[in-house]
């Protein structure tokens, strides 16, 4: 069955700006899968970035759709959610943009469990200005303002979001496309904030440096170090080196801020009426 | 009736008043004095009334949730001060290049950096003007009463939804702090302005657009959520919202994001013009820094000295009409009283040119100009 996604894209803005091999447009292709497989309402869904290659996605997409500053998508976000609860709010995000300038609103949204949807394309790498290292830049990797390999740690995403309460995270990969829209799908579906790493391929400035000059070397690289959650968690520490879990990694519910302001505002009124 | 809405308040409490008078339905800011009582009061009042208040990690994310707020059709609002106004200029310029109403205050302090955190300033008047990065107009009203805080409140919301564009309160300490008895006028007393919305199809919408509009150049603006599914980015867009690098297009709505305000100067403009018919000596004054300028005049006066107060409501734009007149009159001297290094000074002095000597009165560390000073400056310039 050729299923047609058109109507979720605007037609007349393609092609699109990203480079040959560039992996953001599967990232975005699986989120147009999983709302269609939602069936969200697409006039009470909104999509939010920040800057960079990935923030240039929402304007390829037909809903209400907000391009902000570079880090801030998520506070651009939250006051849109706070606003109107009745909307999908979803935000797509880069690594540098997540990570880097965004770090704070990222822990702080995930703290509120306020019900979001962040969707980060991570390139491990500066893609929009041409190749910087990221905070999720390998250690030893080259970028242009790590010549001579990164001296830093990378962050792990998933671990910082969920060390700031966020209720829901999960990673995967373009490689695993079906398994990404699935995540995707569940993100949306939860009721909370939920962080999904989406691990993007960037040949032509991350790639090139890197000895994965291809695309296909790319999303082999992202396939041989990926493991499945349950063979992770039987993984000893020195097995898992190098190497990453891909699914659903955590999943729990607690309170979502909207439900617990709307009840203080019925609580208030409440009295008012006494 | 009025009676009854007689109260004594505060400054920063007389801009929540008049905010949610004005239909304030999302604040979100971050605690800095003296502004904090703004926050505070909306946590407290906004909820009852099915409002939104959230406090945000920093003020670069309160800027961010205003004008996301603003796009869902909320009419909103942040406070702040020096250090808290630095940070969220990116996002102002965002809201302006956006054209997303919403109203931001600043109880200026004694900067730069921390400063003097509960002394009195007017030291970013030149940051309201251009704090943000490029070419662009910006709306900033200044009050000298608590009163005034109130009904600027009211007008900021109405100029930010009449123009879509961002309005700055450029409150100073000495009012943020001062108390005093304001009348709190009925629903039916006030005027309310809302924003244009869209009369025709998603398909036909242009949220950009060079010619729809009640006022020239002020595109209707459609809401989130409401099935219009529109796109709006800082970068440099058409008429449809899109990003564009054709030079044409550019120019022409950058021509329009700054021409719908400066083409309406005399609109927007607001000046109070004290003891001005015949006034030999002017003196120009805003803020708090009005308050000593008015009592200097009286006091000149009732010493038979021909003194006058132009006092400018609205900072920017700049009151240049009122000054020519001013000009045209050619006055011993206009006195520029400022608790800043005289940030308007120059701006004066443009208009002023070399028609009467400009005279400025300087206090930056926090004390206030006294009326006696600004009198003795009247008497030397007879
Ligand atoms: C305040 C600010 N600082 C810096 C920039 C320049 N800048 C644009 S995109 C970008 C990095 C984007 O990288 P990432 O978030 O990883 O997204 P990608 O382009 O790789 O998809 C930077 C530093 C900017 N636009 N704004």
């Amino acid at each position: 069955m050729a299923l047609s996604l058109d109507k979720y894209l605007r037609m007349s803005k393609l092609p699109h700006i990203w480079c040959p091999g560039c992996g953001h447009g599967i990232v975005t292709q699986a989120i147009v899968r999983a709302i269609d497989e939602l069936g969200l309402d697409t006039d009470k869904t909104v999509v939010v970035s920040g800057i960079g290659c990935s923030a240039r996605a929402p304007g390829y997409l037909h809903f209400d759709t907000l391009h902000t500053t570079h880090g801030r998508a998520i506070a651009f976000a939250t006051g849109i959610k706070m606003a109107k609860p009745e909307l999908n709010v979803i935000i797509i995000t880069g690594d540098g943009d997540a990570a880097a300038i965004g770090g704070n609103h990222l822990i702080h949204a995930a703290r509120r469990n306020l019900d979001l949807t962040v969707i980060c394309f991570d390139n491990n790498i500066y893609g929009m200005t041409s190749g910087q290292y990221s905070p999720l830049t390998p250690q030893g990797s080259y970028a242009t303002t790590s010549p001579y390999g990164m001296l830093e740690k990378p962050f792990d995403l998933c671990n910082l979001v969920m060390g700031a309460g966020g209720t829901f995270a999960a990673r995967s990969t373009t490689y695993h496309a079906r398994q990404l829209t699935n995540v995707i799908k569940e993100a949306i579906s939860h009721k909370g904030f939920a962080f999904v790493d989406a691990l993007s391929q960037c040949p032509t400035y991350f790639g090139r440096r890197n000895k994965l000059r291809t695309p296909l070397d790319m999303m082999n690289w992202f396939k041989d170090r990926s493991v499945p959650l349950r063979a992770w968690s039987k993984m000893s520490p020195e097995e898992q080196e190098g190497k990453f879990p891909v699914g659903v990694l955590t999943k729990t519910q607690a309170p979502e801020l909207t439900e617990v302001y709307a009840q203080l505002v019925e609580k208030l009124q409440q009295r008012g009426e006494d | 009736m009025t009676k009854k809405r007689a109260r004594l308040l505060q400054g920063n409490e007389a801009v929540v008043e008049g905010a949610i008078a004005a239909g304030l339905t999302f604040f979100a800011g971050y605690p800095i004095t003296p502004s904090t009582e703004i926050a505070e009061l909306c946590a407290a009042k906004l909820p009852a009334i099915g409002g939104k208040f959230i406090q945000m990690e920093d003020e670069i994310a309160s800027m961010a949730a205003v004008c996301g707020a603003s796009l869902a059709g909320m009419k909103a609002m942040t406070a702040t001060s020096g250090p808290g106004f630095s940070l969220k200029q990116e996002n102002l310029g965002f809201a302006v290049k956006g054209e997303l109403p919403c109203v931001v205050v600043n109880v200026q302090r004694v900067g730069p950096s921390t400063g003097m955190p509960t002394s009195a300033s007017q030291g970013d008047v030149m940051q309201a003007r251009w704090g943000s990065h490029g070419d662009h107009e910006m709306v900033a009203l200044s009050p000298s009463s608590v009163q005034e805080a109130f009904t600027l409140a009211v007008e900021s919301f109405n100029i930010a939804e009449e123009y879509r564009t961002p309005v700055i309160l450029l409150m100073d300490e000495m009012i943020g702090h001062l108390r005093e008895k304001v009348v709190l006028p009925e629903k039916e007393e006030l005027v309310i302005r809302n924003r244009e919305k869209p009369n025709m199809t998603p398909e036909q919408y242009k949220p950009f657009a060079m010619d729809h509009g009640e006022i020239a150049g002020v595109p209707p603006l459609a809401a989130y959520g409401d099935g219009f599914k529109f796109h709006v980015t800082g970068l440099t867009h058409g008429e449809d919202g899109f990003p564009t690098n054709n030079p044409a297009i550019a120019e022409k709505q950058l021509k329009r994001l700054n021409e719908k305000i400066s083409s309406n100067k005399k609109a927007l403009t607001r000046v109070e013009k004290f003891y001005m018919d015949d006034a030999e000596v002017v003196v120009f004054a805003y803020g708090g820094t009005a308050r000593s300028a008015r009592k200097a005049v009286k006091d000149a006066r009732a010493q038979g000295i021909k003194a006058g107060m132009l006092r400018a409501i609205t900072i920017w734009p700049f009151a240049e009409d009122a000054l020519l007149e001013v000009k045209r009159n050619s006055p011993k001297a206009v006195i520029v009283p400022e608790m800043n290094l005289g940030q308007l000074v120059l701006p004066v002095k443009r208009v002023i040119g070399d028609s009467a000597p400009v005279i400025p009165i300087n206090k930056i560390a926090g004390q206030l100009v006294e009326p006696e000073e600004i009198l003795l400056a009247i008497k030397e310039a007879m």
